[in-house]
């Protein structure tokens, strides 16, 4: 195994091994946090961190190609609709109403009233 | 190496299930299907790695759309109580936790 090739695959084997990481830590916070406001927080880190580290892992691992290709165009697909889909579930959850946990209304302590 | 990422990835997704079962509001689980969905996709992109089966990436692919797709129509409904002709229905108002 060439120099070149050793050093594709440590750095193919970093990038997932870290993807993989955001994505565990993604998916505990999601488990673990308190109030939905704080889960979007948690489900965005593992969509965005997570996914863009393991597909460019793949990529490299995949070198150049038709895969590495399919891989780009996964990933700039999820890169789309990842922040999209998030936003609409927080706005569908805000217009109906939910609220995050200590959320109070009134403004009349506001230093500068807009 | 790919075993690693597709366990790790695979615990991801029954931390997100068992959120999917125990979140309170329907926006968690809305929230919960979608994180479920994205692992999938990174799931069959590993797997397709592993098994040495380069098209897993088209289904993987094919997966992504689809989730998104199925989780606006999921807000949709829940918004409007209907998916197809919303102009028609009554404005509810907006109450439910």
């Amino acid at each position: 195994m060439s120099g070149w090739q050793l050093f594709v695959e440590i750095l193919s084997w970093v990038l997932i091994s870290a993807g993989s990481f955001f994505v565990l830590v993604g998916a505990i916070g999601v488990y673990r946090f308190p109030d939905f406001w704080t889960r979007l927080h948690a489900a965005s880190v593992s969509e965005s961190a997570g996914v863009i580290l393991m597909l460019s892992g793949m990529i490299i691992q995949a070198g150049w190609g038709l895969i590495a290709v399919k891989l780009l165009i996964i990933g700039v697909f999820l890169f789309i609709t990842g922040p999209t889909s998030t936003h609409a579930v927080a706005n569908a959850a805000l217009v109906s109403g939910l609220r995050p946990k200590n959320y109070d209304d009134d403004t009349s302590d506001d230093p500068d009233p807009a | 190496m790919f075993s690693l990422a597709a366990i790790a990835v695979f615990a991801a997704m029954f931390l997100v299930l068992a959120r999917l079962i125990k979140g309170p509001t329907l926006y968690d689980r809305v929230l919960a299907v979608n994180a479920f969905g994205t692992k999938t996709v990174l799931f069959i992109g590993v797997v397709g790695f592993l098994a040495g089966r380069p098209d897993f990436l088209d289904i993987a692919l094919l997966y992504a759309l689809i989730n998104f797709v199925g989780t606006i129509a999921v807000l949709k409904f829940f918004r409007y109580r209907a998916i197809g002709d919303v102009m028609w229905t009554p404005q509810k108002k907006e109450n439910n936790k």
